[in-house]
């Protein structure tokens, strides 16, 4: 369990992390002051959150490259790496649990409101009282509730786009995990054309949902507005996109730093973290692929 | 601040304190001074959250509408307990977490400094968004913490506020992270987990507790917003939602979160009952196991607070016994508190005072907790001030003694001064006296049927609301004297603290210096089993 | 008034009891606990909360006696395990102190008292939670009801319709509960009226009184059925033992038989908005001739033009949303 307790390694006094406790109040307060803007705003709040998330970005660059410094030249012990890799569990893990709240209403909506609305179990008075044209279905037949919010739709068929995208994230996680070994193994080419392929899956795969997507607002009628059915499908997918997103790119910084070198058979947390990272991502799609899509 | 006479002293030879104040304090990776912010962050929030409870009070003095609209008293309301719970409570508990954890395991510092850093400075923007809505057109959020819809979503605030909520998540996880990390990769050889203090046990479970809930509440409070903004059904019915669904998730959340409230005050007070007592805490083992099995209880008691939303029958029960059960855990501690005392040699200085007043102050919050649990009494008790009283007696003389005994047990490690224990006393005693005055009334109110959440009374209510609030503005007035005795001790005191401070004090944190110096435990120190409180592992 | 004639007449026994018969074992069991929450609290039935009342409402319903009854045990055992707990504790901090010369002893752990210490307070639980079971369980029983009342929540009044009674549908029976002009005139902020002053029948009723309130009759298992049409509000009348939110898009149901004629006064029990506090509850209970009375009245006052509707009973204003004293503040 202990380490080996070299020198402990206290890293210097940084100005990161009050940058990003302000360009994170930017932004949300810039976000906050649009979602309330009025019609003949000035775009006050607009503002802000362009200067807050442009900081945002900055501030990502500038921790990260200070922490690269400090890592290439040598800073970090054992003790450290292991810090790191607790934070990022852990990390992953309050991602999990973000994502439970989700699926936790999905499960809520399907097993308990929707049928209850339609007259099962705890809802006959409700129904009786209600609802009494309702039949309480999902999807298409019901999906967006007793006042058919959002006007009727149709669902997006699992065994086109969806399953494709399941398969692009599938092959991704293989392509990383072969990155991984060649990594450990020392092939630079390897790594440099796996790791790639992966950032190319990804990139497929988000292209393939933004396709997924404006189809489903144009031709099925499928919008954020489609009741409980629109709000759990675009809420969790839309979620999961972003974080598919923010995984490429993590992805694609890994890919520069390997072709800068800077990893090494031993020494490659920040490959470890993003693989991580892009298996959890792998493992949320395949809930949704099955609670979303499928079932 | 309070030991902004630090580096003068013991300090070790080559790392001093960096001079300039913005250096030192804004980008500090140094864990005393970011416990610190920390701490005095929170007291300052606590005054904040305080004075809308005395306007609350003083609304609530009489009957008839006197002081503000009832609007913004519901505002108050709201505010109060977002400010205490998120803003004094939490950072209170990470700022002791920061200050002592690394101290008592034998580590240089947090695992993560930096990161420790930013979660602390999130927290004033944080709350600067959320106070800020008090001074906007529309008023801030008036839809009381637990933020049920559809009523939070008619207020212009909910965007601020969520954010400010998203705000304070992070802060927290990055918290949580950061100690279970500390814990796991930092202790000194020698330090098993079972010799840890059980301070940090208590926080090694509530960090997890935070990492698992506070993503939950980010979730919860995100559909709010998208229900509000962007024209989703969650909790709403016409779509196929459901408005208790929110309180569903919001209460997966909000349940443990109370215990994130009164986990390290247990732990607070663990390590404060042996000292005082000068006998080593009984049955540790079953201490810490007692704060485990609190911690997984807590994740299926969510709908106790939903008794009233009309639950199926199966589920009232299963919620029910499920509640109930969480006082046999919380019962081994108290009688395991008791026995430490038995048979010691205890002496009564003002942390110890402030410690056994949390052990029968919480335990009588406790009780009403259990009765809160039994479902058809329930349906009386909900929404009342019953629920009130219960609440304010575990966080108030739960969490907030424990914090404040806490802050008299450490304030000497802290600044290397002893505070003035006559002034100490004072406000102890004119504390645990009026804040009696202030909560205990307000169980007869609620058993008599006065709703929570109104600023206005039937006058059959007026008697017991006059004592409440005389004893509430009594008990804000007590501290200040609490603020006078930090002050004076961190600035003013003359009588230097010994390196134990007290008799009875066992750990690795009795064995630096007073006030310990910035870095500490540059080197792992060796720990030996007899300076350790739970040195003998055979129970 | 009511109160009085309540302590009095409360015992009926011809009257069904919903607690089934196993529950008289267990209140003789608890009998020595009960006693004791009585001397500490005085626990008398009240139709209305009093100055200085310290307990439950024993409730004026068949089925209100269980919180009450269940509220003085767990009490009771509350406080005994407190007086052990504590006296434990005291006897320690005056035995064990360093200024009586207290040497502390070496012990740390004793498995047996720990085990005691464990079981005990779960065999407690377990009689706790068999007698709240049976509590819920009955509640839980809508069935056999003999009447439907439908009760809407607003920001911030009440409407209550009338469904069915004695298997038969009605129609059109159904109005608007709001809070009384006096209380609202009183309650406005530095009104400069005396809330002392707003009282009926010799009892204060400021912010517990409204415009009309809900009649019901007694000795009949009505049912309720509870939603809302903006935000969530809690139905809640302390006499009859329970509150139930009022959720908009949802009904919920519950159930009352209520064994004396009074008046019985409750308040919206959610936060609701800015006028949570001055939405109250008033149901007048009454025979059930005069129910029926009453009932014909409305029927037929709402039968032929509402213009011409009006009865000694209560003004027919049934239909009409109308809450003008409260508009402004909206
Ligand atoms: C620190 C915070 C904290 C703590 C520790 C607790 C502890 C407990 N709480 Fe409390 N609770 C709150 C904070 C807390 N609560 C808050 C903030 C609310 C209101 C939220 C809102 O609506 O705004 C609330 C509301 C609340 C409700 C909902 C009430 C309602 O709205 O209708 C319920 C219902 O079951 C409940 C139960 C309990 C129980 C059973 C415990 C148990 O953990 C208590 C266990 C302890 C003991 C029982 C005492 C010691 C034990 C012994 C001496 C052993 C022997 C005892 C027996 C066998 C009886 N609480
Ligand atoms: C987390 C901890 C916490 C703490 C510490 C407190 C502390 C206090 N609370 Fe708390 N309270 C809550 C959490 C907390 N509360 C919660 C969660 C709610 C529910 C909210 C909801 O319904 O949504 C609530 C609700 C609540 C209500 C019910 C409001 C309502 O239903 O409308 C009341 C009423 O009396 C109240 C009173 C007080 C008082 C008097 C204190 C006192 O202990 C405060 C003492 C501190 C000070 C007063 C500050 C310091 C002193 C000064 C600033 C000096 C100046 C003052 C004077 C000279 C008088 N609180
Ligand atoms: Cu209606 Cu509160
Ligand atoms: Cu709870």
């Amino acid at each position: 369990m202990s380490q080996q307790h070299d020198v402990y390694y206290v890293p210097s006094k940084s100005q990161w992390p009050i940058v990003a406790a302000v360009v994170m109040f930017l932004t949300v307060f810039g976000a906050a002051h649009w979602l309330n803007a009025e019609p003949g705003d000035t775009g006050f709040g607009k503002t802000v959150i362009t200067i807050g998330a442009i900081g945002v970005l900055c501030m990502f660059f500038g921790w990260f490259r200070s922490v690269i410094k400090e890592s290439l030249a040598g800073n970090y012990n054992h003790q450290v790496d292991t810090s790191f890799r607790m934070g990022m569990m852990w990390f992953i893990f309050s991602e999990v649990m973000f994502f439970g709240a989700f699926f936790g209403a999905l499960f809520y909506i399907r097993n308990f409101s929707v049928p209850w609305l339609g007259g099962e179990g705890h809802g006959v008075l409700t129904h009786q009282f209600l609802y009494e044209a309702y039949s309480g279905a999902w999807g298409t037949a019901g999906g967006n509730g007793p006042l058919h919010v959002g006007g009727a739709f149709n669902t997006v068929v699992p065994w086109g786009l969806p399953l494709l995208n399941t398969l692009i994230l599938l092959t991704s996680s293989v392509t990383v995990t072969i990155a991984h070994h060649a990594l450990r193994a020392g092939h630079r080419g390897r790594i440099l054309l796996f790791l790639g392929l992966t950032v190319l899956l990804g990139a497929t795969f988000l292209y393939c949902q933004a396709h997924e997507y404006m189809e489903a607002y144009k031709e099925l009628n499928l919008t954020l507005h489609s009741g409980v059915y629109g709000s759990t499908f675009f809420m969790l997918t839309g979620f999961h996109g972003l974080h598919v997103t923010l995984g490429t790119i993590m992805l694609a910084v890994i890919w520069c730093r390997v072709l800068k070198g800077h990893f090494n058979k031993e020494h490659h947390f920040a490959f470890e973290a993003v693989a991580w990272y892009w298996h959890f991502v792998d493992v949320v799609w395949l809930g949704l692929f099955l609670f979303v899509y499928i079932l | 601040m309070a030991h902004e006479a630090t580096h003068d002293h013991h300090d070790d030879h080559h790392h001093h304190a960096p001079q300039g104040f913005f250096q030192r304090w804004v980008m500090s990776t140094n864990h005393k001074d970011i416990g610190t912010l920390y701490l005095v962050f929170s007291l300052l929030m606590f005054f904040i959250g305080g004075s809308f409870a005395m306007v609350i009070r003083a609304e609530l003095f009489k009957p008839g509408l006197d002081l503000v609209q009832p609007y913004f008293f519901n505002q108050m309301t709201t505010m109060h307990a977002l400010v205490m719970i998120f803003g004094a409570i939490m950072p209170a508990f990470v700022g002791l977490g920061n200050w002592m954890i690394p101290l008592m395991i034998g580590a240089p510092d947090m695992a993560l400094p930096r990161m420790n850093n930013l979660s602390f400075w999130i927290l004033p923007f944080a709350f600067t968004l959320m106070l800020s809505t008090l001074f906007m057109a529309g008023g801030g959020p008036a839809g009381g913490w637990t933020m049920y819809p559809p009523l939070s979503l008619q207020s212009d605030s909910l965007a601020y506020v969520v954010f400010a909520i998203h705000l304070m998540g992070i802060s927290s996880i990055m918290g949580a992270i950061n100690i279970i990390a500390t814990i796991l990769n930092m202790r000194a050889p020698g330090m098993d987990l079972l010799k840890m203090p059980v301070f940090v046990w208590s926080w090694l479970i509530t960090a997890f507790l935070l990492i698992a809930v506070m993503p939950v509440l980010a979730g919860a409070v995100t559909m709010l917003l998208t229900d509000k903004y962007f024209g989703t059904s969650f909790f709403n019915p016409g779509g196929g939602g459901d408005p208790v669904l929110y309180q569903h998730v919001f209460w997966f959340f909000g349940h443990p979160e109370v215990y994130i409230m009164i986990l390290p005050a247990f732990g607070i007070i663990s390590e404060i009952i042996p000292t005082f007592a000068r006998k080593p805490i009984f049955g540790y083992r079953a201490m810490v196991y007692a704060i485990a099995s609190i911690a997984f209880l807590s994740f299926i008691v969510w709908a106790h607070h939903m008794f009233a939303v009309g639950l199926p029958l199966g589920a009232d029960i299963f919620f029910m016994y499920a509640t109930m059960l969480i006082a046999v855990p919380t019962g081994v501690k108290v009688f395991n508190w008791v026995a430490t005392m038995w048979g010691g040699s205890m002496t009564f200085e003002t942390p110890m005072l402030f410690a056994i007043a949390f052990v029968i102050l919480f335990t009588i919050g406790g009780f009403s907790g259990l009765m809160l649990a039994m479902v058809p009494a329930d349906f009386q008790y909900h929404d009342t001030y019953f629920v009130v009283a219960h609440f304010h007696y575990v966080l108030v003389t739960g969490a907030a003694f424990a914090i404040m005994g806490a802050t008299y047990f450490w304030l000497p490690k802290w600044t290397g001064h002893m505070y003035s224990e006559f002034w100490g006393k004072v406000h102890f005693w004119c504390s645990v006296v009026f804040v009696n005055v202030l909560f205990f009334p307000q169980h007869f109110l609620g058993l008599a049927g006065m709703p929570r959440r109104i600023p206005d009374y039937n006058v059959a209510f007026a008697n017991f609301n006059m004592i409440s609030s005389i004893g509430g503005f009594l008990f804000g007035a007590s501290q200040l004297i609490f603020l006078g005795v930090v002050v004076h001790c961190a600035f003013f005191a003359k009588k230097k603290a010994t390196d134990r401070v007290w008799e009875g004090a066992k750990g690795l944190e009795w064995t630096v210096p007073s006030p310990a110096p910035h870095h500490t435990f540059e080197v792992p120190p060796v720990v030996r089993d007899e300076e350790l409180a739970h040195g003998h592992t055979d129970d | 008034m009511t109160s009085g004639s309540i302590r009095t007449g409360r015992i009926e026994p011809n009257q069904h009891r919903t607690p089934p018969g196993r529950w008289a074992g267990i209140r003789r069991a608890g009998a020595v606990s009960l006693a004791l929450a009585l001397a500490l609290c005085s626990g008398l039935a009240q139709a209305n909360p009093e100055p200085g009342q310290l307990n439950l409402t024993r409730g004026v319903t068949t089925w209100s006696e269980v919180p009450y009854f269940l509220n003085n045990v767990v009490l009771g055992v509350c406080v005994v395990i407190g007086i052990l707990v504590f006296g434990a504790m005291f006897i320690a901090m005056f035995r064990f102190r360093k200024s009586r010369g207290a040497v502390p002893e070496k012990w740390s752990h004793n498995t047996m008292v720990e085990v005691i210490w464990t079981t005990i307070p779960v065999l407690i639980l377990v009689a706790l939670a068999w007698l709240a079971t049976g509590g819920l369980v009955s509640f839980a029983d809508t069935t056999g009801s003999q009447m439907t009342i439908k009760v809407t929540g607003y920001q911030w009044k009440w409407r209550y319709d009338y469904v069915d009674y004695l298997g038969k549908p009605i129609s059109k029976v159904g109005y608007m509960s709001k809070l009384d002009a006096l209380s609202d005139k009183t309650r406005q902020l530095h009104s400069g009226l005396d809330p002392y002053a707003v009282t009926t029948d010799g009892y204060n009723t400021y912010l517990i009184n409204v415009d009309k309130p809900l009649v019901l009759p007694i000795h009949t298992k009505i049912r309720f059925v509870i939603t809302s049409d903006d935000v969530i509000h809690s139905w809640w009348v302390p006499q009859f033992g329970w509150k139930m939110d009022a959720i908009p898009g949802i009904v919920n149901t519950a159930w009352t038989n209520i064994n004396e004629t009074g008046t019985y006064r409750g308040q919206c029990a959610e936060l609701c908005g800015q006028d949570h506090g001055f939405m109250p509850i008033v149901v007048k209970a009454v025979s059930q001739e005069d129910f029926a009375k009453w009932l014909a009245d409305q029927q037929q006052a709402s039968a032929p033009a509402p213009a011409a509707a009006s009865s000694a009973a209560a003004p027919a204003s049934a239909q009409t949303a109308a809450a003008p004293a409260k508009a402004g503040n909206g």
